[in-house]
């Protein structure tokens, strides 16, 4: 089903709703100087409600694009919506009281913050090239804004400097990869581009065209998922970003690099044969992917153990579940593509949560450092059992949440036969639980400075992690809707 | 009789020096600079792709896409060093290092 441009308005509702809450925010900010601090955040959760209510609204809509071709409209595409939505609410919610970014001014940060929505969202939704590059620059730019919030603030300027540079280098190599591919192919639209490589065969084409063109695209991807040899900004970028920021940026950008990938992989270099991805002869792409992800994931964990700062070893341990979620895309099966979805919706629980605990002991002592966390079992409890919870589901420990994604991946893996590729997973798996442990151990073990004094935590955070906690400790035992809801999302629009 | 290939020979060398341009330079707008070379590059194979096939000219309007977006980059990026040089009064890139461990 190809709908026209005004036949697609109607299934374009939430984008429409972000766009109109990004011009209502900054006008209320600059119209309503007594109330905006209370105004905008209640325009910015009920535009994101809306918007999720509408998403939800048109999930059963048949598959088919919008816009001539430019936006696919799929469950696929419909899982990310309401995925990023939701990782936006809670984001917004957690970003409220945050004393880093209290010092400056609150309403352009909520305008950029429903733009990089608003651009995630086309993101995992485009099947067309030139729709795909202007998505990801719309996600890239803002969040390099956001970055370097913090006006004044030597590290917030130097990480987004750092991530700007990287960043474009990056989006720049990748759209010379997609001058080439449609050089090839002499379209833009992935569907024609897979059609066109299936009946020419890629004999036709130069292998060392092909494979340069996988990887200049991959630099793009790469870039936006943190994977190695991609990653260098993270860590960087990561530790001097105001921490709602980096707990944005570690969840809901990635996811969205995930999305666009495997849009990007399996629509125009696969083509669907039941519930499995046939390849388009020659080029072998999932094996490209098997290496970055090995590489990923060991480079993350092993970088995480030495890690002193709590938000530097966050970015290693993201750019490892980077690896971890990779795995279950190249296998090019449903149950893989299902275990991808999986493992990025626990893992929005257990790295925000994570994140949370960290910006709340910041707001109150001022430290990222893990010496800092010595002794908070005494002071605060129920903080340091959250941050427990968070740190044994990211390990991927039974009665928690991350252990179910870590399953289904590891399952879809052996399931298609690549026993090593799921050892390799494991061996991970128990170096990472070292760095995680270090967290517990030296919240529950270590004696504190001296500093007895309780960490306040406001209403909102608590209800907020809350709210973080509870999937993460019944999604192992609720997991049914979440393995039907993942499963109706993995079909792909695949053409026409 | 200029073809396809001397266009692409032109953006892959343009291309290369941006890459060079970005890697070697230490000076935040030069770097800058060399992005632009890599987007060019990729402007001027859209464009000559489109010219020299027979289908259709999205290649050139994905070009003016691309022009938009370099120029709303580099607005962002010399934002942020200018925000740098106010704080070290400086543009050198090696001056950026606090954050390394």
């Amino acid at each position: 089903m190809v709908l026209d441009n005004l036949q697609s308005l109607s299934f374009f509702y939430p984008e429409l709703i972000l766009i109109c809450a990004i011009l209502l925010v900054v006008l209320s900010d600059i119209t309503f100087k007594s109330l905006r601090n209370v105004l905008n955040p209640l325009l910015t959760l009920a535009s994101l409600l809306l918007a999720i209510f509408f998403s939800i609204q048109i999930d059963h809509a048949p598959a088919g694009s919008l816009f001539q071709g430019m936006l696919a409209l799929d469950s696929f595409a419909a899982f990310f919506k309401l995925f990023l939505l939701l990782a936006a609410i809670l984001v917004v919610l957690g970003s409220l009281h945050s004393e880093e970014l209290l010092q400056v001014h609150q309403g352009e940060f909520l305008a950029l913050l429903l733009a990089v929505t608003l651009g995630m969202i086309l993101m995992a939704n485009s099947i067309n090239l030139a729709m795909l590059y202007l998505s990801l620059e719309l996600v890239s730019l803002t969040s390099y804004i956001m970055v370097g919030y913090l006006k004044g603030d030597r590290l917030s300027n130097e990480a987004s400097l750092k991530y700007i540079l990287f960043g474009a280098i990056s989006t720049g190599s990748m759209l010379y990869g997609f001058s080439l591919i449609y050089g090839m192919t002499g379209s833009l639209s992935l569907y024609t581009i897979r059609d066109i490589f299936l009946n020419q065969g890629v004999q036709g084409f130069d292998q060392f065209t092909i494979l340069l063109v996988l990887i200049l695209t991959l630099a793009g991807f790469g870039f936006k998922t943190a994977a190695v040899p991609f990653h260098f900004w993270c860590p960087d970028v990561y530790a001097g970003a105001p921490t709602p920021v980096t707990a944005f940026l570690s969840v809901a950008p990635k996811t969205a690099g995930f999305a666009i990938l495997m849009r990007f992989f399996f629509s125009s270099m696969t083509h669907p044969s039941g519930d499995q991805w046939g390849l388009v002869s020659g080029i072998n792409w999932p094996l490209v992917l098997i290496g970055i992800s090995v590489l990923t994931m060991t480079l993350g964990n092993i970088a995480a153990l030495t890690q002193n700062n709590l938000k530097r070893m966050l970015a290693y341990s993201s750019i490892a579940h980077a690896g971890y979620i990779l795995m279950g895309s190249v296998v090019l099966t449903g149950t893989g593509l299902k275990s991808t979805l999986i493992y990025m919706f626990v893992y929005l629980f257990m790295n925000l949560g994570a994140f949370l605990v960290v910006a709340i002991i910041y707001n109150s002592d001022r430290t990222f450092e893990l010496d800092g966390y010595n002794g908070m079992f005494k002071r605060a409890p129920f903080l340091a059992f959250s941050m427990g919870v968070f740190m044994l589901s990211l390990t991927g420990i039974p009665p928690f949440a991350g252990f179910l994604g870590k399953l289904y991946i590891f399952a879809a893996v052996i399931d298609k036969g690549l026993f090593w590729f799921a050892v390799v997973g494991t061996l991970n798996a128990a170096v990472a639980a070292f760095y995680y442990m270090r967290v517990i151990k030296a919240m529950v073990l270590e004696d504190g400075s001296g500093n007895t004094a309780p960490v306040p935590i406001s209403f909102l955070n608590q209800a907020l992690l809350v709210a973080l906690l509870i999937p993460n400790i019944l999604l192992v035992v609720f997991w049914n809707p979440i393995d039907r809801w993942t499963a109706s999302s993995v079909n792909l629009f695949s053409g026409l | 009789m200029i073809t396809l290939q001397h266009y692409l020979l032109v953006s892959a060398a343009l291309f290369s020096l941006g890459i060079l341009g970005v890697l070697t330079r230490k000076n935040a707008v030069n770097v800058l600079m060399g992005i632009e070379l890599i987007l060019n590059s990729a402007n001027l194979n859209l464009v000559a792709f489109s010219r020299f096939s027979s289908k259709g000219i999205d290649g050139q309007m994905f070009a003016i896409f691309v022009i938009v977006v370099a120029a709303a980059e580099v607005a962002v990026a010399l934002a942020i060093v200018l925000t740098m040089y106010r704080m070290l009064k400086t543009v050198n890139l090696d001056q950026a290092d606090v954050l390394k461990q």
